[in-house]
C-alpha cells in the first residue's frame, strides 16, 4: 500500500545503547559518554562525534523537562477536546527530544524562532506551564495577554521570539535575528526552527542565501517530522535530504528523538555558525499527533507506523532507559516524578482555569506603541471615539 | 544614523550604488556595509529580516526599490510587521520603516507606477505617511525612524527632483498632522503627495476665477488628522479629496467615509473625491495622464461644487 511505502524508514535508527564509559561515583552528577543511536550525516562539512557527554543530573533534567513537555501536549489535547482550547492547536508531542537537546547546547542570549508549534518550546525556554495554559484557553494570564493564541508564544527576556502562524515567515525573521547579534557584535546565535513543509518556500532559500552571503550566525533547523499536514515527505519534496537543500550551506542530519544526538549537534552548529556563517541541520523526528487538533492524524499514515516510532523511538522511553541502565534513578523514582509532574500540570490547568478573560480595553492595547496615542475623534475634540495607547 | 548605531538602512542597490533614486547616495561610504545593507532581489526575505532584527531592537529603514516590489513583502509587511507587537502582548516593538518611491512616473509602465497606499492601509498596527516637499520628506522621515511603531513612508517617483530651502536647525514633524497648505473659505480640498502640486496649479486658476479653496495636504495617510480635517470642513462646508490613489479602495474612499461619518452635519454638499481610474496604468503619454487626476479636472469640480 502507498501509504506505507516509507513508513519503514522512520524505523531505521532504532534504540541502540552502548555506553562506552560509565564512571562508577558517589558523587551525584558523575560525567557519563553516550554514543548516539545512529551516527550524523554531513553535506559539506566533517560531522561531529558520535560520543555525547552528558551528566547524571542532565540526563534527569531531560527526562523531567520531557516528561513535562508530553503531559502538556496531552493536556492540552483534553482542553481542546472540551472545548476549553479554540482555532487551531497544533501539539508537539513526540518531537519533545528537539526542545530539550537544544535548550542543553545554548544559552538564553541566543535565540530560537519557530513556527506555530511551539508549546514546549516555549517551555523549555522559561515559560511556565500557567502561562501556557492561560494563553491556550485566551485568558489574560497568558504569554500574550490571551491575545495571541496557540500559534503565538513569545518570552522576549529569553530569546524566545514566537510563534508564527505562516509557514515558512519566520525563518527570514530568523535571519534577522542574527543579523542583528552580529550587528552588534554578540557572540550569540540564532536558531530558525521550520518544518519539512515550510522546506520548500522560497524565503527560506532567499534567507538562506542572504545569511551565507553576511556569514550571519544562523542555524535554520528543519524538524522533518515527515508529514506537511497531510501531505507526506517524498510528495510535496523532489529531494526530502533537507540536510542538503542548502547546496553551498553545510548542513547535518540528526536523530531528532534522540535529545543527546541533538544536542551534540546543536552544539556543534553553534560552534560553526559564529565562526563561519549558517548552517542547517536537520532533525529526523515524529509527532504522534495529527498536523492539528482538527487532524485525526491517521487519514495519510497508519496507526501501526504511529505505534512503530512510539515504541522504539520514543524520546522519553530512551532517556528512561538510560537512566535505569545507568541506576541513576530507580523505576519508582520516575514513576513518582511522573506523577508530580501529572498534579503540576492539573494544578496549572485549574490556576488557568481561574485567570479571567481578558479585558475589552484589551482590544485596543498594544496596537501601536505607547506614547505614540492616537486618537480618532470628531472634530470638536469633545467626542473621543477610541483612543489607541 | 549618525544620532542612533541602531538605524540601519536595508534594501536592494542602497549602498554602493546610493540608491536607486540616490536617496542613500555616500552612506555606505560613512557607514560602512552592515549599515547600509545592499541586499539580494528578495523583498520578502529582506523585510522579514529586517522585521526580525527590530524584534530585538535595531531600528532598520527598509526601502522597496519602487513601491511595487513590496507586494511581495505583504506577508511580512501585514502579519509580521503590523501584528507582532499585538499577538505577543506587547513584548515587541517592531520600530521599521518601510519606504519607497511610488505613484505614476512618466511613462514607466502598469506594474512599475503603483500606488500601494490603498492596499496597505487595513492593516492593523501600522502607520502611514505620504511626503511631497523636501521639507516634510526630512521631518517626517525623521519622525518615522524615530517612532516605535512600524511606518509606511510613501515617496513619489516624481517629486525628488524638487529643490527647497530648508532649515538648517535639526526638526521633526509629527507623523499623525496633516499641513495646511494654503488657508481659504470656499472649498476644502485634501490632497497628498504629488496631487498636491495639481491642486496647488489649479488652485492658482480658481483664484483668478475668484474662489478661495483651503488647501490641505493630508501626510497622515493612517490615521487621519481629523482635527485639521474637521475644522476646515466646518469652516468651508463644501469637500474636494484630490488624490493618484485607484478610485476603489483607495485613500480617498476611506477619507470620505471618515468625513462622512464625523462631520456630516457640517457638510453643504457630498463629498467629491477624484482619483486614479481604475485601470494599470498604460504606457502611452497621453493615456497616462488621463489616468491621473489634472488641474483642469481639479477647477471643473471645484466650480461644480461651489455652485
Amino acid at each position: 500500500m502507498a501509504l506505507t511505502r516509507r513508513s519503514s524508514n522512520l524505523l531505521k535508527s532504532l534504540t541502540t545503547i552502548n555506553p562506552t564509559t560509565r564512571l562508577f561515583s558517589t558523587s551525584s552528577d558523575s560525567s557519563i559518554t553516550i554514543e548516539t543511536s545512529v551516527p550524523f550525516t554531513g553535506h559539506k562539512i566533517d560531522p561531529p562525534s558520535r560520543s555525547v557527554t552528558t551528566s547524571s543530573s542532565e540526563l534527569m533534567t531531560f527526562f523531567t523537562d520531557m516528561s513535562q513537555m508530553r503531559r502538556m501536549e496531552i493536556a492540552a489535547d483534553s482542553l481542546y477536546k472540551a472545548k476549553l482550547i479554540r482555532g487551531f492547536c497544533h501539539l508537539y508531542d513526540g518531537q519533545e527530544a528537539v526542545a530539550v537537546g537544544m535548550e542543553a547546547a545554548i544559552t538564553r542570549k541566543d535565540n530560537i524562532i519557530t513556527a506555530y508549534r511551539d508549546h514546549c518550546l516555549y517551555l523549555g525556554r522559561g515559560g511556565t506551564l500557567l502561562e501556557t495554559f492561560a494563553e491556550l484557553m485566551g485568558r489574560k494570564d497568558g504569554c500574550s495577554k490571551g491575545k495571541g493564541g496557540s500559534m503565538h508564544f513569545y518570552k522576549k527576556e529569553n530569546g524566545f521570539y514566537g510563534g508564527h502562524g505562516i509557514v515558512g515567515a519566520q525563518v527570514p525573521l530568523g535571519c534577522g535575528l542574527a543579523f542583528a547579534q552580529k550587528y552588534s557584535k554578540e557572540d550569540n546565535v540564532s536558531f530558525a526552527l521550520y518544518g519539512d513543509g515550510a522546506a520548500n518556500q522560497g524565503q527560506l532559500f532567499e534567507a538562506l542565501n542572504m545569511a551565507a552571503l553576511w556569514d550571519l550566525p544562523a542555524i535554520l533547523v528543519c524538524e522533518n517530522n515527515h508529514y506537511g499536514m497531510g501531505t507526506a515527505e517524498w510528495r510535496a519534496a523532489k529531494s526530502p535530504a533537507y540536510y542538503k537543500r542548502g547546496d553551498y550551506v553545510p548542513g547535518l542530519k540528526v536523530d531528532g528523538m534522540d535529545a543527546l544526538a541533538v544536542k551534540q549537534a546543536c552544539k556543534f552548529a553553534k560552534e560553526h555558525a559564529l565562526k563561519n556563517g549558517p548552517i542547517i541541520l536537520e532533525m529526523d523526528t515524529y509527532r504522534y499527533h495529527g498536523h492539528s487538533m482538527s487532524d485525526p492524524g491517521s487519514t495519510y499514515r497508519t496507526r501501526d507506523e504511529i505505534t512503530g516510532v512510539r515504541q522504539e523511538r520514543d524520546p522519553i522511553e530512551r532517556i528512561r532507559k538510560l537512566l535505569l541502565s545507568h541506576d541513576i534513578a530507580t523505576e519508582k523514582e520516575l514513576k513518582d516524578i511522573e506523577k508530580e509532574i501529572r498534579k503540576e500540570v492539573d494544578q496549572a490547568i485549574a490556576a488557568a482555569k481561574e485567570s479571567p478573560m481578558p479585558d475589552p480595553s484589551e482590544l485596543f492595547t498594544n496596537v501601536y506603541v505607547k506614547g505614540y496615542g492616537v486618537e480618532a475623534f470628531g472634530a470638536d475634540r469633545k467626542e473621543v471615539r477610541t483612543v489607541l495607547p | 544614523m549618525e544620532r542612533d548605531p541602531r538605524v540601519c538602512v536595508i534594501g536592494e542597490d542602497v549602498g554602493h550604488y546610493g540608491g536607486s533614486y540616490k536617496v542613500t547616495k555616500d552612506l555606505a561610504g560613512k557607514y560602512g556595509d552592515l549599515r547600509v545593507l545592499d541586499t539580494p532581489i528578495a523583498e520578502n526575505s529582506f523585510t522579514g529580516m529586517a522585521i526580525g532584527a527590530a524584534m530585538t531592537g535595531l531600528r532598520p529603514i527598509v526601502e522597496g526599490m519602487n513601491m511595487g516590489f513590496l507586494l511581495l513583502a505583504f506577508n511580512q509587511i501585514s502579519n509580521n510587521c503590523g501584528m507582532l507587537h499585538y499577538t505577543s502582548g506587547g513584548q515587541f516593538k517592531i520600530p521599521v520603516v518601510i519606504r519607497g518611491p511610488g505613484g505614476v512616473g512618466r511613462q514607466l509602465g502598469a506594474e512599475h507606477s503603483q500606488r500601494l497606499e490603498s492596499y496597505f492601509q487595513s492593516i492593523p498596527g501600522i502607520q502611514m505617511v505620504a511626503c511631497s516637499t523636501p521639507y516634510n520628506a526630512k521631518g517626517l522621515m525623521k519622525a518615522a525612524i524615530r517612532s516605535d511603531n512600524p511606518v509606511i513612508l510613501f515617496e513619489h517617483v516624481l517629486l525628488y527632483n524638487l529643490k527647497e530651502r530648508i532649515p538648517d536647525e535639526e526638526y521633526v514633524l509629527n507623523l499623525e498632522e496633516a499641513e495646511m497648505v494654503r488657508p481659504g473659505e470656499h472649498v476644502t480640498i485634501l490632497t497628498y503627495s504629488r496631487m498636491r502640486y495639481h491642486v496647488m496649479q489649479a488652485a492658482k486658476t480658481l483664484v483668478n476665477k475668484g474662489y478661495d479653496p483651503e488647501v490641505i495636504d493630508i501626510r497622515s495617510l493612517k490615521p487621519f488628522d481629523l482635527y485639521t480635517i474637521g475644522n476646515s470642513v466646518k469652516k468651508t462646508h463644501r469637500v474636494l479629496i484630490v488624490e493618484e490613489c485607484m478610485r476603489t479602495g483607495g485613500i480617498g474612499a476611506s477619507l470620505t467615509a471618515a468625513i462622512t461619518e464625523n462631520f456630516h452635519d457640517y457638510l453643504d454638499a457630498q463629498i467629491v473625491c477624484l482619483s486614479s481610474q481604475d485601470v494599470p496604468t498604460p504606457y502611452a503619454g497621453t493615456l497616462e495622464e488621463w489616468t491621473v487626476v489634472q488641474p483642469t479636472q481639479i477647477v471643473t469640480a471645484v466650480q461644480q461644487l461651489c455652485r
